[in-house]
């Protein structure tokens, strides 16, 4: 890890008219780190990723973000093409649902081969290329590349997506519940791509989730939120086997033991 | 009957108002090539696909002294050329032919003469769907923003997928085009084979979109580019036999299906070419049969 902070988060607040969405967040994200953000639904932990992502305008607060040149940039000053440009580039955006982060008509090649495209790869050969290697990655057969993601599992589907926003080598991944909707055998391999392609890559990743066993397995540091508000940070281990505020208790001894 | 029964039009059916708001449109849409302008398109005296949008920007350019001609997929004689070509004389009084070098103002559907057009000439194309992105993306207000931000990775996924389906560009019309190195655009559902014919013509090309509500142009001597892949280049559509009629090569051709059991024929898609070259005396070899029968 390097010295200066990939993303540095300056109390962020996003109000929903009178309801709040999330409040005075603040943090830094280091290279390679990978923090999850935890808590039940309704606690904000969407909002806050969109926030980060520019998916959503914070109400208040600021967000920077460390360019491939070293500059820091402030994300709400940047032209909207600047933004969109670094969305399709140096960051990916898992969601939750593949269906809204993949285009479901065209094939699993097309679909990896996009960002590659939007940033000016103009040979055919190659794109297919890079898109077959990188269906190997994400243990997606090969001869599945002409295949639309409507013929895929669920599982498929959302390693799919994670290739697709991979294949430009992102510096920084959002990932908003990306194991949600999976079964438990499915979930544990996807779990274990993750983690084995956040090491190969030294990605720097914000997940969000509300399974803590996700949180335990992907993430360094974690943050606790409850009603728009970040309760506790800390090393994951840390905060799991030692959560310190009450509401964090609750949520570590609700963890079903089988 | 006399013409005071009659309910007399405007000439050129438009009110002037609109023909203003048309021009404004087009003058636009010439000044920036390639880009969509959005203007209030009118009701027309006939449905919508049957080229409201043509008959509009014709309509708003159309001056006493012009010469009018209508094509539908190349011929002066189907019932849309026919349709548009009477609608024009009936309410602009104006000279039609279906001569490509005496026309002035050429409206056509599918088509661009095979006779290079010249200044002074303008192409007025029917468009159905104006937006070329609208296949992958389904979001006018995504749509747009692509335009304005330059992001047409997109255009040359549609094209992927046509390699990866069937092993080459399967698109035949409605190739995209880059304009002038900037907007992408749909030279509308002519065959790709007419493309390179709108690379710096010297003919001004006006596209109308009536249902869509969408002017576009490329002006005369601009370029005009269609996308490719490095190892998948451009091609156009090659045919192995000459105009059956004409016997002319390197023009499009269309199939003719003679009888039911598998007699077809092809002959120039583009009538007046056609008519031109037998009236030189170019013959191809079902018209000596058909002289012999006579």
């Amino acid at each position: 890890m390097t010295d200066a902070p990939l993303l540095k988060v300056r109390d962020i607040s996003k109000f929903y008219g009178a309801r709040i969405g999330c409040q005075n967040v603040s943090f830094d994200l280091w290279p390679g780190e990978v923090l999850a953000i935890v808590g039940e639904s309704g606690s904000g932990k969407t909002t806050l990723l969109n926030c980060l992502a520019t998916r959503l305008m914070p109400t208040s607060g600021s967000v920077e973000y460390r360019m491939r040149d070293g500059q820091m940039r402030d994300l709400s000053r940047m032209s909207e093409a600047e933004r969109r440009f670094l969305m399709r580039t140096d960051w990916g955006f898992v969601h939750q649902n593949p269906a809204d982060g993949l285009r479901m008509a065209v094939s699993a090649g097309a679909n990896v081969g996009e960002r590659l495209m939007a940033v000016g790869e103009r040979h055919y050969g190659n794109i297919r290329e890079t898109a077959g290697n990188w269906l190997g990655r994400v243990e997606i057969s090969v001869d599945r590349i002409d295949d639309q993601p409507r013929a895929f599992s669920g599982g498929m589907r959302q390693r799919l997506q994670i290739a697709r926003n991979l294949v430009t080598a992102p510096r920084l991944v959002f990932m908003d519940e990306p194991t949600g909707g999976l079964d438990v055998s499915v979930q544990a391999r996807l779990l274990d791509l993750l983690r084995g392609l956040v090491q190969d890559l030294g990605l720097s990743a914000i997940i969000v989730t509300h399974d803590l066993a996700v949180a335990r397995l992907l993430s360094h540091r974690m943050m606790v939120m409850k009603d728009g508000v970040v309760i506790e940070q800390g090393l994951t281990d840390r905060v799991l086997d030692d959560p310190r505020e009450a509401y964090t208790q609750l949520l570590v001894s609700s963890i079903l033991q089988v | 009957m006399s013409t005071a029964d009659l309910a007399t039009y405007n000439f050129a059916y438009l009110d002037e108002q609109t023909k203003r708001m048309i021009r404004r449109a087009i003058l636009k849409a010439i000044a920036i090539p390639g880009y969509q302008v959005p203007f209030a398109s009118r009701e027309m005296p006939m449905p919508y696909g049957w080229g409201t949008g043509g008959v509009q920007v014709t309509a708003a350019i159309l001056g006493p002294k012009d010469v009018l001609k209508v094509i539908d997929q190349g011929a002066d004689d189907t019932t849309n050329a026919v349709s548009i070509r009477a609608f024009f004389q009936k309410v602009a009084n104006v000279a039609v032919t279906t001569k490509t070098r005496e026309a002035t103002i050429i409206q056509t559907r599918h088509r661009i003469p095979e006779e290079r057009l010249t200044a002074g000439q303008t192409l007025v194309y029917q468009v159905p769907i104006p937006e070329p992105l609208r296949f992958l993306e389904p979001r006018e207000t995504e749509t747009r923003k692509m335009h304005a931000l330059e992001e047409y990775g997109l255009m040359h996924v549609k094209l992927y997928e046509d390699i990866a389906r069937n092993g080459h560009i399967a698109t035949t019309y409605a190739y995209p085009v880059k304009v002038e190195g900037r907007y992408v655009m749909d030279p509308s559902p002519t065959p790709k084979f007419d493309n390179p014919k709108m690379h710096m013509s010297e003919a001004l090309q006006l596209f109308g979109a009536g249902r869509e509500k969408r002017i576009y142009a490329v002006p005369p001597h601009t370029e005009v580019v269609s996308l490719d892949f490095e190892d998948h280049p451009f091609e156009i559509q090659t045919f192995d036999k000459p105009c059956a009629l004409c016997g002319a090569e390197n023009v499009y051709l269309d199939e003719v299906v003679l009888d039911d059991r598998g007699g077809r024929m092809f002959v120039c898609s583009d009538t007046d070419h056609c008519e031109e070259r037998c009236s030189a005396g170019h013959r191809g070899h079902l018209a000596y049969d058909k002289e012999a029968a006579e």
